[in-house]
């Protein structure tokens, strides 16, 4: 008994130590070499692309582990950014406005900008605004059981909403015209500087591995197993005693947190914020990301936003009329050939055959579960021994 | 008074354009659970095909032209159903029973249909057309060899890169003439002049009935008209409605539900092309039209509820008309006589233009669902799970 529970563990820690190991050295890749070897703009697109990946984490936490498909994160991934660029705005000296509101008319600051002023409750807004909205959100429409396909697009429509809502408010927050950040400064440093920009690519390096840890730590637990229980039958863990509702809104609430952390990250390495980010076409590319990486892996999340995003610079820059295609054709090939996403694909099926082919494993003639199980392996030798 | 039924037509005919757009969507999601998010394209699909038709019929000059839009609905409709017959044949149905993935598929095909409204050249639909004959081709020729079952695999890998290749080689051969890659459409939007016989409107009370709205709601009741009498007098009709009870109970007796699924499509499909030939009427065609209906068009899907006829007529109806009334601020000024309505007054003018109107109608939306969370005419029956 000691001796089994003895090999998994060590099986358990030397996996953990190989992972660690890896993130370590992509985070020194991306944190310390990257900068010195990529010119700023190019740093400041993977910058963005990075920022994506975190609310593609947080699209994973919901899609791919409950199963719910939100068409609507650009809401909470703009209310984040909005939160920063409005901070951003106000660095201003005492009465002064933006300049923005003199061109409307507007004489007084509208009464929601005050609590922007200080920095530490701007941080906290960006993360629990967005939160709040997406549980008020997820807690009027799970509590009616409503799920599915219905969820799906009642997103998209309250995305539509939130999107003309700020398109139309010229007086409180520039409409159409978004706000700009490029100019502004932060403690003092024009955000658009290369030190600015270089010190939120590492801070967004960084949210990359917390939230991926958060993840981690949310999905793996009690929490997480009755997350994909709720994926796989709801009914059944209604019936269980649990009620899912609960479950549900909170794992909403906190994929919006995580998409306000991702908004934010990415408005100022963008420069701007608009009611743009808030369009729907936006909002369902965020899903494809996680698609192409793999649903309910979230390393797959975070890979299958850089090949996409890159993919949509590289087309997009030599062949803009080529990428509405190749996206069309990506959704057709992710949904229909590659359901698991590349991660999944990778685990499933090219990893073995490739330990096959490089002879790091034996070939399976019945079942991994059988043959590979260490408490099975144990018990099989431990027969063979009596048997002699 | 005037007012009120200015609101009232005006509100009807946003909502019999909102309704003829959901007909086909609520078909298909009652039948098969499936929301259509390219549903849009065929709707622009259908607008374009009326703007076809009516450049074959303006060298005929009149009386011709002034029919050219009673040709063009036959024909919209049948483009859009063939569109969504191949949809259906090409992508849907191996998705059944996976909805969210079937949502992102279709928003696949709308990217690459608006793509293509752009793009599309001689130049282009030769390629396709090469490359649909060749593999298409080459798979019906090779379906009679014995081995089929064993092959297939085999043949699926070896023509697909051999006809696109062959495809593309076509389409740089035939490149250098500038005749074929002249785009037919361009991103540019494309404007379908009425006939002259909806052109002006009729005066009743104080204000103008547009002919072209008349028109609208016209074609709007004689679809609803049309597909009531499908559904409930014809025998696909019985057949369409049994799967939609029940799927598995029907395949059991006998009805072929692939088939049933693959005509409810191309039927849905078909409608949503008349919508777009109703909609090119009311203002300039672009590859993005649809995509101004759509999200309309799932909430009264939403609120109608599914399997019911007369669910999706109240949504669309209801919503058109509350949201005209509150957008044109027509609801503001009919309360602003009322003293003590000062604070409602007010919101609502805050509401009172097209946009922010949308704001108000979604939040009655969700108000809605915490009442009756499936819709006006929910299913009812064990089966009843969204």
């Amino acid at each position: 008994m000691n001796v089994r529970e003895e090999i998994i563990k060590k099986n358990k820690r030397r996996k953990q130590l190989i992972e660690t190991a890896i993130v370590i050295g992509l985070v020194i890749v991306f944190a310390v070499i990257l900068p010195v070897v990529l010119p700023g703009f190019r740093l400041r697109l993977l910058g963005r692309i990075l920022a994506l990946s975190i609310v593609a984490l947080g699209i994973d936490l919901i899609w791919g582990y409950t199963g719910l498909l939100s068409l609507g994160h650009g809401i909470f991934f703009a209310l984040g950014g909005y939160a920063l660029a409005m901070h951003l705005k106000l660095q201003l000296p005492d009465g002064q406005l933006p300049e923005f509101f003199t061109l409307y008319g507007v004489k007084e600051l509208p009464w929601f900008w005050y609590p922007f002023d200080s920095f530490p409750v701007t941080i906290i807004a960006l993360i629990v605004i967005p939160g709040i909205a997406a549980g008020l959100l997820g807690y009027l429409v799970f509590r009616n059981r409503i799920k599915g396909v219905y969820f799906s697009i009642i997103t998209q429509a309250a995305l539509l909403v939130f999107f003309n809502f700020f398109n139309g408010q010229q007086k409180l927050i520039n409409g159409t015209n978004g706000l700009k950040t490029d100019t502004e400064t932060i403690f003092g440093i024009l955000a658009s500087s290369d030190s600015a920009q270089k010190t939120f690519y590492i801070i967004t390096v960084i949210a990359v591995v917390v939230v991926y840890y958060f993840c981690r730590w949310l999905t793996s637990g009690r929490f997480g197993r009755l997350l994909i229980a709720i994926r796989d039958d709801e009914t059944r863990v209604r019936f269980s005693g649990y009620d899912p509702t609960g479950y549900k809104v909170l794992v909403f609430a906190i994929s919006g947190a995580i998409a306000g952390i991702a908004g934010a990250l990415y408005t100022v390495q963008t420069g701007i914020i608009t009611p743009k980010f808030m369009e729907v076409p936006f909002s369902i590319e965020m899903v494809i990301w996680v698609a192409v990486g793999g649903r309910a892996t979230l390393i797959g999340a975070i890979i299958g936003t850089l090949l996409v995003r890159l993919a949509q610079t590289f087309l997009s820059e030599s062949f803009p009329e080529v990428w509405l295609f190749f996206q069309g054709a990506l959704f057709l090939i992710v949904v229909t050939v590659l359901p698991n996403g590349i991660v999944g694909w990778w685990r499933d099926f090219a990893w073995n055959k490739l330990s096959y082919v490089l002879g790091l494993r034996k070939r399976i003639t019945t079942y991994a579960s059988l043959e590979e199980n260490p408490e099975v392996r144990q018990e099989r030798e431990e027969l063979e021994m009596r048997d002699r | 008074m005037s007012a009120l039924i200015e609101g009232l037509f005006n509100g009807i005919s946003i909502g019999s354009v909102l309704l003829i757009a959901a007909l086909g969507l609520a078909i298909v999601f009652g039948l098969m659970g499936v929301i259509n998010l390219a549903h849009g394209e065929l709707m622009m699909l259908g607008a374009y095909t009326t703007y076809v038709v009516q450049n074959v019929f303006k060298p005929w000059g009149e009386p011709w032209f002034s029919f050219y839009i009673l040709v063009a609905i036959p024909i919209a409709f049948m483009v859009a159903a063939i569109a969504g017959l191949v949809l259906e044949r090409g992508v849907i149905r191996f998705l059944y029973g996976r909805p969210l993935e079937t949502l992102l598929a279709t928003w696949g095909v709308s990217l690459i249909l608006r793509q293509l409204v752009r793009s599309v050249n001689w130049l282009l639909a030769i390629c396709i057309a090469v490359f649909c004959l060749l593999f298409f081709g080459g798979m019906t020729w090779l379906s009679r060899h014995p081995d089929w079952e064993r092959i297939r695999n085999w043949v699926i890998a070896i023509l697909l890169p051999l006809s696109t290749a062959i495809a593309v080689v076509t389409g740089f051969l035939i490149s250098k003439m500038p005749v074929l890659t002249k785009a037919w459409f361009s991103a540019r939007n494309v404007d379908v002049t009425a006939p002259s016989w909806l052109r002006g409107g009729v005066k009743v009370l104080d204000f103008q009935m547009p002919y072209a709205r008349l028109f609208i709601i016209v074609l709007t009741i004689i679809c609803l008209i049309a597909v009531y009498w499908f559904l409930n007098r014809s025998t696909w009709g019985l057949k369409i409605r049994a799967v939609t009870q029940n799927r598995a109970m029907s395949s059991c007796l006998g009805i072929p539900t692939a088939k049933v699924d693959a005509l409810t499509f191309a039927i849905g499909s078909g409608l949503a092309g008349v919508a777009g030939c109703a909609v090119s009427l009311l203002g300039s065609v672009g590859p993005n039209t649809g995509q101004n209906y759509i999200v309309d068009t799932f909430m009264v899907v939403v609120v109608g509820g599914v399997g019911n006829l007369f669910g999706t007529i109240f949504a669309g109806l209801g919503i058109g008309i509350v949201n005209y009334l509150i957008g044109s601020g027509t609801l503001a000024l009919m309360l602003s006589y009322t003293e003590s309505l000062k604070p409602l007054v007010d919101v609502l003018l805050f509401f009172a233009t097209s946009s922010m109107a949308k704001v108000m109608v979604f939040a009655l939306i969700i108000g809605f669902l915490q009442v009756k969370p499936a819709g006006l005419f929910p299913q009812k029956g064990r089966t009843a799970e969204l």
